[in-house]
């Protein structure tokens, strides 16, 4: 029972729950005594608010309160967001307030908080809070926002520059002196929102006998939550808890404390009364965090054969209204692009600037998608200017096998140098070409436009970094029960985690998955926890659940010996006991936690800890990396500019698959993520900052008619950085997904002279760049 | 949650749910999702958008799925209404379609799957044997954000034909 557990395609564990709706996502927990919250939302991009007045909303029939800003203050230690994120530090002005003092920065902001009986009745009592607003110019396109005298996003800033940095390696004038091959490429590429289909939510639960507080929420970091509430509350830690029930997805929407989380948890606490507040769509659309707005200005040089000499440029990153995770998504585009590629010199200068749009943090890919599509948009012009064939180009920049583990010389956020430590780069694109019959492609081309169709074919590479540590824990305990449980600081949404978890847990205890009980994203099991981003989890908290259950077999197998009288490698760990090989004698696991866990009388070896438990802090040496190759065929009409995907092939490499079916899950949902960003996602603000898209008839996700059959192929080069060999794949497939996709589709409009630079792209624009070409 | 406010709009209603006769009383305004949900208890059906596109939140109504985000709970009355409560077999057996998601990886974090199951219930009793880009039509108006709909389509033409061979 135990052999071969890692590696093989098991149904899922989160299933039949999940199946008959007996999930519990957080608007399921019914608390008898509820209050029910909505939120005044600014309506403004930018504002002063002048006065709150909340008479009569406080006097509606079933409002129990009203607060903004001033009911709030003498409870908050701060008004401010803490900042957990100390890399390239924050600007003063740009933390998200709890609750604004006297200016709202973007349209959604929450300026006050109704609690009522019923949501309904929330609801109605919006409409009677008075907020006087004294509107503002606003600034909403990122390039606008740095023309002299342009509007503040923030009154009382010097400018709108939140930061600049330089990412740079290499020489870049002696790159560029002299280099045979020179091009220039402008690049655009617009934001949009994680979308997962359950939005936020918060339910707080004050308890008076033991004075503590818990707190349900549908968060990417239950003890982020944890540690933010105790620092604005100024509560112990033991007095707060937080769980993080079923999560309706997240995609990086959930991976930052907001304002309504806090809100949320102070009202439960002075009203005495478990208070919920659930996302609606539309609060999604406002106030939950978006990503990918950035123009790329580059200058490439190139050898006559293609060979990449260096890359200049500057990137202009929107970073709207709030920083509120430092720089990270405008840094990890800058130290996404060289990818896979040979990249002798590179200099991008970033400037991050503020808006009155939503504040920009990790939306599935954080940053590399943008990075990639900037590499493999130059790699496209390259061929394109020098009369190479695509694949070919990329063939002669990548960086060869025989050269891993490279080392990028490129600092990481972390200050460690950027060392990819596995990967057969050029192994995936040959793959993956030939899985996509690429050679044949001009063939087929060839075939549809004689009968009039427009055929492309594009393809994309992209290297991720995954498993960042510092570490996320894992326990193994056994208890008298003989149950197995393990608790850890990972959170699950949606990834298919417990039965991965379970899998590796019971692959070294010799036991079925079904009999490992995964508890994940509750702070009362666990002291310390990150949470899950940045693809990340199997990597720390899987390999520190390995550790710990060998750890746990360890002990069993040391009792084992003793009570069984037989020598440890004459035993075995299978279905909850230890037997002696080839024999009926064997020991449960009970019997064994109740020797460790004191029992009188029971045997014990002096030399064993007590408790049949053990607790896995596995600390990566470094973080791994995951690689991939896309190949995209697509077809163009021509009238309407629809794009149709016709074939999409994929080579992954995430190291040693734990559970294959819930890795290629979670690249098919990343190629659909990225599709989106490709042809459909597109979240619009007018030039004041006003969200011109806000609901599902205005901004498309991408639906089952237009995403494909995704083919995958894997490469598995393990990971030499974490004993599971694994990497992570969370993100894996959206990365280079738009690329590949944009490529296909200029591609297919070879004929017309179209060139692409943007993403996402809609059909009315591929009209009108074909017009544009044909005059 | 769910009472009706006093001085509110109300009605007494009753609802047939997944078998079993409810009688309620609600305020006029109040959605069917809702009344599921929080008067019920019957969370399985989900809301995702509360304007009618994701679809999360599709129940069948007289055996016709419909939006109960959509719906108020008054509009129902007398109605006999199916839930994803009320698709496994009484002795708790998943249904044809319920066993194919899991056997292929037709949900993640499951927020979307019971309007998927519901609408492709509807579905497969008009359509019992289906090709792959009618299915695909069939959830065209129901989002998932995490599966990319590939399991959601090689579950449901599995489950046709599991549900053909034994009716």
């Amino acid at each position: 029972m135990s052999e071969g557990l890692i590696g093989r395609r098991l149904p899922r564990l989160e299933d039949p729950a999940l199946l008959t709706g007996r999930g519990r996502f957080v608007d399921d927990i019914h608390i008898p005594g509820t209050l029910e919250a909505a939120f005044v939302r600014s309506p403004h991009p930018h504002a002063r608010i002048t006065r709150v007045d909340a008479t009569a909303a406080r006097r509606h029939p079933g409002v129990h309160a009203v607060y903004a800003y001033a009911d709030l203050a003498p409870h908050l230690t701060a008004n401010l967001i803490p900042a957990d994120n100390r890399h390239l530090a924050f600007e003063a002005n740009s933390r998200p307030p709890v609750l604004p003092v006297d200016e709202v920065c973007f349209v959604g902001e929450a300026v006050a908080i109704v609690v009522a009986d019923s949501r309904y009745v929330a609801e109605d009592a919006l409409a009677l809070v008075e907020v006087d607003y004294d509107p503002v110019p606003g600034v909403s396109d990122c390039r606008a926002a740095l023309a002299p005298g342009a509007p503040l996003a923030h009154l009382g800033a010097a400018d709108n520059v939140v930061k600049t940095f330089q990412t740079a390696f290499g020489d870049c004038d002696a790159a560029f002196a002299g280099a045979p091959h020179v091009a220039t490429i402008s690049l655009k590429q617009h934001r949009g929102s994680a979308h997962s289909i359950e939005g936020r939510g918060v339910l707080a639960r004050p308890d008076p006998v033991e004075d503590r507080l818990t707190v349900w929420s549908s968060t990417q970091g239950s003890h982020r939550v944890r540690n933010t509430l105790v620092e604005l509350l100024r509560l112990d830690e033991d007095r707060v808890r937080v769980i993080v029930p079923d999560v309706g997805g997240a995609f990086g929407a959930k991976h930052i404390v907001y304002p309504e989380e806090v809100i949320v948890a102070l009202a439960a606490r002075l009203l005495g009364r478990p208070v919920k507040w659930i996302e609606d769509r539309r609060e999604h659309f406002l106030a939950a965090v978006q990503e990918r707005d950035q123009y790329w200005e580059l200058e490439v040089a190139a050898d006559r054969d293609g060979r990449l000499r260096g890359i200049r440029g500057r990137m202009i990153h929107d970073q709207g209204a709030y920083t509120l995770l430092g720089m990270n998504v405008p840094l990890n585009a800058s130290l996404a692009m060289p990818g896979p590629y040979l990249l002798p010199a590179y200099q991008l200068d970033v400037t991050v600037v503020a808006t009155n749009r939503v504040g920009v943090i990790p939306v599935r890919g954080a940053g590399y998608p943008e990075g990639v599509f900037a590499m493999e948009r130059v790699m496209d012009s390259l061929a394109r200017d020098l009369g190479l064939d695509r694949a070919e180009v990329r063939r002669r920049n990548l960086i060869p096998p025989e050269r891993i583990p490279f080392d990028l010389p490129l600092k990481s956020r972390d200050g460690t140098v950027t060392r990819y430590d596995s990967g057969d780069f050029p192994l995936c694109q040959a793959k993956a070409l030939a899985a996509a019959d690429y050679a044949g492609f001009p063939a087929r081309q060839e075939t549809a436009r004689a009968e009039g169709r427009y055929r492309g074919i594009g393809l994309a590479n992209a290297v991720k970094i995954t498993g960042r540590g510092p570490f996320e824990t894992a326990i193994v305990r056994i208890g008298p029960s003989g149950k197995v449980t393990v608790h850890t600081g990972a959170m699950p949404m949606g990834q298919g985690t417990v039965t991965s978890f379970a899998q590796i847990c019971a692959d070294v205890l010799g036991l079925a998955p079904e009999d490992v009980t995964v508890v994940a994203g509750d702070t009362a099991t666990v002291s310390l926890g990150i949470g899950g981003f940045g693809s990340r989890q199997t990597v720390n908290a899987g390999s520190s659940l390995l550790l710990a259950a060998r750890e746990v077999r360890a002990k069993a197998l040391a009792v084992g010996a003793l009570v069984l009288e037989a020598a440890a490698e004459d035993l075995e760990l299978r279905g909850g006991a230890v037997w002696i090989k080839g024999t009926d004698r064997q020991l449960p696991f009970a019997e064994i936690a109740r020797a460790l866990g004191g029992g009188v009388g029971y045997a014990r070896p002096k030399d064993v800890s007590p408790g049949l438990e053990a607790t896995g802090n596995f600390m990566p040496p470094d973080v791994t990396y995951g690689n991939a190759c896309h190949v995209v065929e697509v077809e163009v009409d021509v009238g309407t500019g629809a794009v149709q995907i016709l074939r999409y092939v994929v080579v992954n490499d995430s190291g040693k698959l734990i559970n294959p079916m819930i890795v290629e899950g979670q690249i098919i949902g990343g190629v659909a993520h990225g599709i989106g960003n490709a042809l459909f996602e597109w979240m619009g603000y007018d030039e004041g900052g006003q969200p011109l898209t806000t609901n599902f008839g205005e901004y498309l996700l991408p639906t089952a008619p237009v995403v494909p059959e995704i083919e995958i192929h894997h490469v598995v080069t393990p990971s030499t950085v974490n004993p599971l060999g694994v990497k992570g794949v969370g993100e894996a497939g959206v990365i280079p997904a738009a690329a590949a996709i944009i490529a296909a589709v200029e591609n297919a409009l070879e004929p017309f002279g179209v060139t692409l630079a943007e993403a996402p792209i809609s059909p009315g624009r591929l009209v009108e760049l074909m017009a544009a070409g044909r005059s | 949650m769910t009472a009706p406010a006093p001085g509110a709009d109300a009605r007494r209603i009753t609802l047939t749910v997944n078998g079993r006769r409810h009688d309620v009383e609600v305020e006029t305004r109040l959605t069917l999702a809702d009344c599921l949900r929080h008067g019920l208890g019957l969370t399985g059906t989900h809301l995702g958008c509360e304007h009618g596109v994701c679809g999360a939140c599709t129940v069948l109504v007289d055996g016709r799925s419909a939006r109960s985000c959509l719906m108020l709970a008054v509009q129902a009355n007398g109605a006999a209404i199916t839930t994803v409560e009320g698709l496994a077999a009484s002795d708790g057996t998943l249904h044809p379609l319920q066993q194919a998601f899991q056997a292929h990886h037709g949900l993640q974090c499951g927020f979307c799957t019971p309007g998927m199951l519901i609408t492709l219930i509807e579905f497969l009793g008009d359509h019992p044997d289906p090709d792959a880009a009618a299915v695909r039509e069939a959830i065209g108006g129901n989002l998932c954000r995490c599966t990319g709909y590939q399991g959601i389509v090689a579950a449901t033409l599995d489950a046709a034909r599991r549900m053909r061979a034994a009716p």
